[in-house]
C-alpha cells in the first residue's frame, strides 16, 4: 500500500553536535520563534534600524526619480563603458540571491538537516536580493518605460524579442527564478502562517495570518500533498538555481570582449554566487540570532558549516581566477594577454589586488576552526567576502570595457554620486528594510520543520 | 437523524505523541472507519497511508505543468524565430534550436513549479477559511504540540456515542464533538 515517495525526512544520522539547544520541546521551539512575531514589543534597536533603512530606501527612490528625470547621463557611464555600476550591482545582487534556494533546495535533497534553521531566512534574503537585482537592468535600459518590449507579447507593430540573445534569456531566467523562489518560500511558510494564526494575540493578527495561511489545518491529507509538492519544488529549483547565474554569465561569455569570452564563466559565476550568498546569510544571521536570542536554533555548528561552504566555494572562485590568467597566456590571444596584464598593472589594478585580498587571501583564515567558531571574526569575514564579490563584478565589467581592442576606443570610468546613492539605496535601503520588516512580520525560522527536528531528536534518544 | 448529521462534523480525540496517533489511526482503519482525518503539527511519516490516503496527484500535475511550459516555450520561440518574424542573418538557420534551450528550460521549470503549488493547494481544497475542526478550542494546539484524530460523521459506521467510546478506548484525551456551525 505504501507506494508513496521515499521517506526523505526520515533518516536520522548520528550527529557530532545537536542542531537544537538542549531541552527544547515542540511547544518551546514554536513559542520561541512565534513570539518574535506575535508578542515581542518593537525594541529601540529595531525602530532605529528600520528608520535608517527606510531613509536609505527613500534615497534610492530619489536617485531613481532623478535618473528618470535626467536620463542615464547622471551616472558615470559613457561609451565605451555602457554597463557601469548598474550591471555590477545587478550581477552582485543576483549572486547573493543564490544562497536561499541553494540552502532550501539542494541541501534539502541532500538531506542536510542543518539547513532547517536557516532556510526560511535565506529564502527571504534571496527574494529581497532578487528584488534589488531586478531594479538595475530595468533602470539601466535608459527608457525603462519600454522595458516590456523584452517580453514576447503580440504587439500591433508585429515585432518580437530576439530569442537568440542572452539578454532575453536573462529576462526569462531572472523572472522565473524570482517567481519560483517566491512560490517555494510561500509554500514553506504556509504551515507556519497557520501556526501564527492559531496563536494570534488579537483579531488583527488572526485575520492577517488567517488569510495568508489560506485555511491550512495541518491535516495529514494536506501534509501528504504538501510534502510531495515541496520535494518536487526542491527538485525543480536545484537545476534552476544553477541555471540562473549560468545565464547571467552568458551575458558576458557570449560576447567577444576580452576577459568575458571564456568557458570558465558559468561554473565560476555559480560558485561565486553561492560564495557571496552564504556570506550574506552569515552577515544577516549573526546579528539576528544575537538580537532575538536564537542561539539555540542557529548554533555554532550552523555558523561553522556555513563557513566551510564559503571556504570551499571560495577555492572554486580562486581556481576560476587562476584559469582566466592561464587561458589568456595559453591561448596566446594578444587581446586576452593584454587584458590579463591590465588587471595587474592597468589603471584599475588596485581593484584587482583588493579583490584578491578579499576573495582569495582572507577566506583562507577559515581553514582554522578557531576562526570558524569566532562569531565576530566570521561576521567581519562575511563583510569582506561580500565586498570582494562586488569587486569581482567591477573588475570583470569595468576593466574589460575600458581597455578592449583598439586604443582609440579606450576610456575611463568613475562612478558619480548617483551611482553610489543607488547602490547604497539598495544595500542599506530596500534590502535591509525588507529584512527588518520580514523579521517582525513572518517567522524567520521554519517552525514546522523545527518541530520535526525535535521529533527526530526524541526518536534518537529512545532505545530502539 | 439527517438533520443531526448535517450539524455534526465528527468526533475528535487528542493524542500527545505522533506514535500514539499513528497507532490509533491504524486501529481506527482496522475497526472499519473510512472517513477519518488526522491533524499534526508536522508531517508524520506513514500517517497519510494509515488514514487511507492514496498516492498524491501532485507529481502528475507537476509533470503536466512542466511539459506544457517546455513545449509552449519552445513552440513560441520556433514560431517567432522561424515563422512569424524570421530574420535572415547571414543565411543562418531560422530554427536555431540550441539558442532556444535556455528559455525552454526556464519555462519548463516555471510551468512545473506553478502547477505543483497551485495543484497542491487545489488538491487540499485551499483556500478554505472555514472548517468545522476550527470550532474545537483545543484544536489550536494542532499547530503546536498536539496530535488529533477526527472520525467524521459522514462515515457509514459513525455513531456519536459508540465512536466517542471507541476513541476513548484508544487512549485519546479530550474526546469532543466537532460541530459544523455553518
Amino acid at each position: 500500500m505504501s507506494t508513496a515517495e521515499p521517506p526523505i525526512n526520515s533518516t536520522v544520522l548520528p550527529r557530532p553536535e545537536p542542531l537544537i539547544g538542549p531541552g527544547h520541546t515542540y511547544a518551546s521551539v514554536t513559542d520561541k520563534i512565534a513570539s518574535v512575531v506575535l508578542t515581542r514589543p518593537l525594541g529601540l534597536g529595531w525602530l532605529a534600524g528600520f528608520t535608517v533603512t527606510f531613509a536609505f530606501t527613500m534615497l534610492l527612490l530619489v536617485a531613481i526619480t532623478w535618473l528618470f528625470t535626467k536620463g542615464v547621463g547622471i551616472w558615470g557611464i559613457n561609451i565605451p563603458i555602457g554597463w557601469g555600476f548598474a550591471i555590477v550591482n545587478f550581477v552582485w545582487w543576483i549572486g547573493i540571491g543564490h544562497a536561499g534556494t541553494l540552502i532550501s533546495a539542494i541541501l534539502f535533497l541532500l538531506n542536510q538537516k542543518w539547513r532547517t534553521s536557516i532556510n526560511r531566512f535565506a529564502e527571504a534574503m534571496t527574494l529581497f536580493a532578487v528584488a534589488c537585482a531586478g531594479i538595475f537592468p530595468l533602470i539601466h535600459t535608459g527608457r525603462p518605460w519600454m522595458a516590456y518590449y523584452m517580453f514576447p507579447y503580440p504587439s500591433t507593430m508585429g515585432i518580437w524579442p530576439q530569442f537568440r540573445s542572452p539578454l532575453i534569456w536573462d529576462v526569462f531566467a531572472v523572472s522565473t527564478y524570482g517567481t519560483v523562489s517566491l512560490l517555494f518560500w510561500f509554500i514553506g511558510l504556509l504551515p507556519d502562517l497557520a501556526t501564527l494564526r492559531d496563536r494570534a494575540k488579537n483579531r488583527l493578527q488572526a485575520v492577517i495570518y488567517g488569510m495568508l495561511s489560506m485555511g491550512w489545518r495541518n491535516s495529514a491529507r494536506h501534509w501528504h500533498n504538501y510534502e510531495s509538492a515541496y520535494l518536487l519544488l526542491a527538485g525543480l529549483a536545484t537545476p534552476l538555481v544553477l541555471s540562473v547565474h549560468t545565464v547571467v554569465s552568458f551575458d558576458f561569455s557570449i560576447a567577444i570582449v576580452p576577459g568575458w569570452h571564456t568557458t570558465i564563466f558559468p561554473p565560476y559565476f555559480v560558485a561565486g554566487a553561492i560564495y557571496s550568498g552564504f556570506a550574506m546569510v552569515l552577515t544577516l544571521t549573526i546579528p539576528l540570532r544575537k538580537a532575538y536570542g536564537l542561539e539555540d536554533f542557529i548554533t555554532m555548528r550552523h555558523l561553522d558549516t556555513m563557513a566551510k561552504v564559503m571556504l570551499s566555494t571560495g577555492l572554486i572562485v580562486a581556481y576560476g581566477y587562476f584559469i582566466e590568467f592561464f587561458m589568456a597566456y595559453y591561448s596566446g590571444n594578444k587581446f586576452d594577454v593584454f587584458l590579463a596584464e591590465q588587471r595587474l598593472h592597468g589603471p584599475y589594478s588596485h581593484f584587482y589586488y583588493a579583490l584578491i585580498l578579499c576573495n582569495i587571501l582572507s577566506p583562507q583564515l577559515l581553514w582554522f576552526s578557531r576562526v570558524r567558531r569566532n562569531v565576530p571574526a566570521l561576521f567581519i569575514l562575511s563583510l569582506i567576502i561580500n565586498t570582494g564579490m562586488w569587486l569581482e563584478r567591477f573588475v570583470i565589467i569595468i576593466i574589460s570595457l575600458t581597455r578592449d581592442f583598439v586604443p582609440s576606443a579606450w576610456g575611463r570610468y568613475s562612478a558619480t554620486f548617483w551611482d553610489y546613492a543607488t547602490l547604497a539605496g539598495t544595500i542599506l535601503g530596500l534590502f535591509s528594510m525588507l529584512v527588518f520588516l520580514f523579521v517582525r512580520g513572518l517567522p524567520a525560522i521554519a517552525i514546522a520543520e523545527m518541530r520535526e527536528l525535535v521529533h527526530e531528536g526524541h526518536a534518537r534518544k529512545e532505545p530502539s | 437523524m439527517t438533520e443531526h448529521r448535517a450539524r455534526l462534523h465528527g468526533v475528535m480525540g487528542e493524542f500527545e505523541t505522533p506514535e500514539q496517533l499513528l497507532s490509533a489511526a491504524k486501529k481506527t482503519r482496522e475497526a472499519g472507519y473510512k472517513r477519518v482525518d488526522a491533524y499534526t503539527p508536522f508531517p508524520v511519516e506513514g500517517l497519510a497511508e494509515a488514514i487511507g490516503t492514496r498516492r498524491s496527484w501532485v507529481p502528475l500535475i507537476t509533470l503536466v505543468g512542466g511539459l506544457g511550459g517546455g513545449l509552449s516555450g519552445f513552440g513560441l520561440q520556433y514560431w517567432v524565430a522561424a515563422i512569424t518574424y524570421p530574420q535572415n542573418i547571414g543565411g543562418r538557420s531560422l530554427n536555431s534550436w540550441p539558442a532556444f534551450i535556455p528559455v525552454t528550460f526556464e519555462l519548463t521549470v516555471l510551468g512545473a513549479s506553478i502547477f505543483a503549488v497551485v495543484g497542491m493547494l487545489a488538491l487540499n481544497k485551499l483556500p478554505q477559511p472555514y472548517h468545522p475542526v476550527f470550532t474545537v478550542d483545543r484544536f489550536a494546539r494542532a499547530s503546536t504540540d498536539r496530535f488529533f484524530l477526527c472520525i467524521e460523521a459522514r462515515d457509514p459506521k459513525f455513531n456519536l456515542a459508540e465512536t466517542a467510546r471507541f476513541l476513548q478506548g484508544l487512549n485519546a484525551q479530550h474526546v469532543s464533538e466537532v460541530k459544523d456551525e455553518e
